[in-house]
């Protein structure tokens, strides 16, 4: 099981998720017209860590979360 | 001391930037450049509110305290979660270096990426309520990779 989590403005409860990619995850959470205009400018985490590679492989207890932009100060 | 300081609120700037001076005025740097961000009265907003993701903000600041250290510089910084309202601090940013010039440009840096990278959501608070500021946001590099 993987945990999904949507920091900041996009205001939405954590997801649990039977999914080992992210190729997959981009297909669950496009079908959620809520967050259609959050996936083109959130960057994405794992456990954490910043990732800009979509190949990653899932592991289940894997965290990912999606950081919409940023604008600190 | 954390050098990464985090406060619900308005920041109380003269105990922290006072702490800081005494903490390190010892410590044989010859230049200690602070940088404190007012909250500005601006487009009809009472203050600022600010969301922040502390897991990759300490990983973020762990990477710069590197980067500082490898040019025998220390980096420090506060920042508000929560209304802060117009008049006060919500960021507060300081590099302490024993060369003058490292720390002008250091301070530059850090908080230029500060503002495009630390994980931070910042929203308007008009009569009461909080709205994103969407617009003055940057989205991080990397981001859209699901879209």
């Amino acid at each position: 099981m993987v945990t999904v989590e949507f920091l900041g403005p996009i205001g939405k409860e954590p997801l649990k998720l039977e999914i080992t990619s992210l190729e997959e995850l981009s297909e669950i959470l496009k079908q959620d017209e809520t967050l259609s205009s959050w996936l083109s400018n959130s960057a994405v985490a794992i456990n954490d860590t910043l990732v800009k590679d979509k190949s990653v492989i899932l592991k289940d207890g894997d965290k990912v979360s999606l950081l919409p932009p940023v604008c600190g100060g | 001391m954390n050098k990464l300081q985090l406060f619900d609120g308005s920041l109380p700037v003269e105990t922290i930037t006072n702490g800081w001076y005494d903490d390190f005025r010892l410590s044989n740097y010859g230049a200690i450049i602070t940088f404190v961000g007012v909250v500005r009265d601006e487009d009809g907003i009472d203050g600022l509110s600010f969301d922040i993701y502390e897991p990759i903000l300490q990983s973020w600041f762990d990477a710069w305290q590197e980067k500082a250290k490898s040019l025998n510089a220390i980096v420090l910084m506060a920042h508000s979660q929560g209304d802060v309202l117009n008049h006060t601090s919500s960021y507060i940013a300081a590099v302490c270096s024993p060369k003058r010039r490292v720390a002008l440009e250091l301070i530059d840096e850090f908080v230029e990426d500060f503002k495009a990278s630390a994980p931070i959501w910042k929203y308007d608070i008009i009569q009461g309520k909080r709205e994103y500021a969407l617009d003055r946001s940057t989205a991080i590099d990397g981001a859209g990779l699901l879209g």
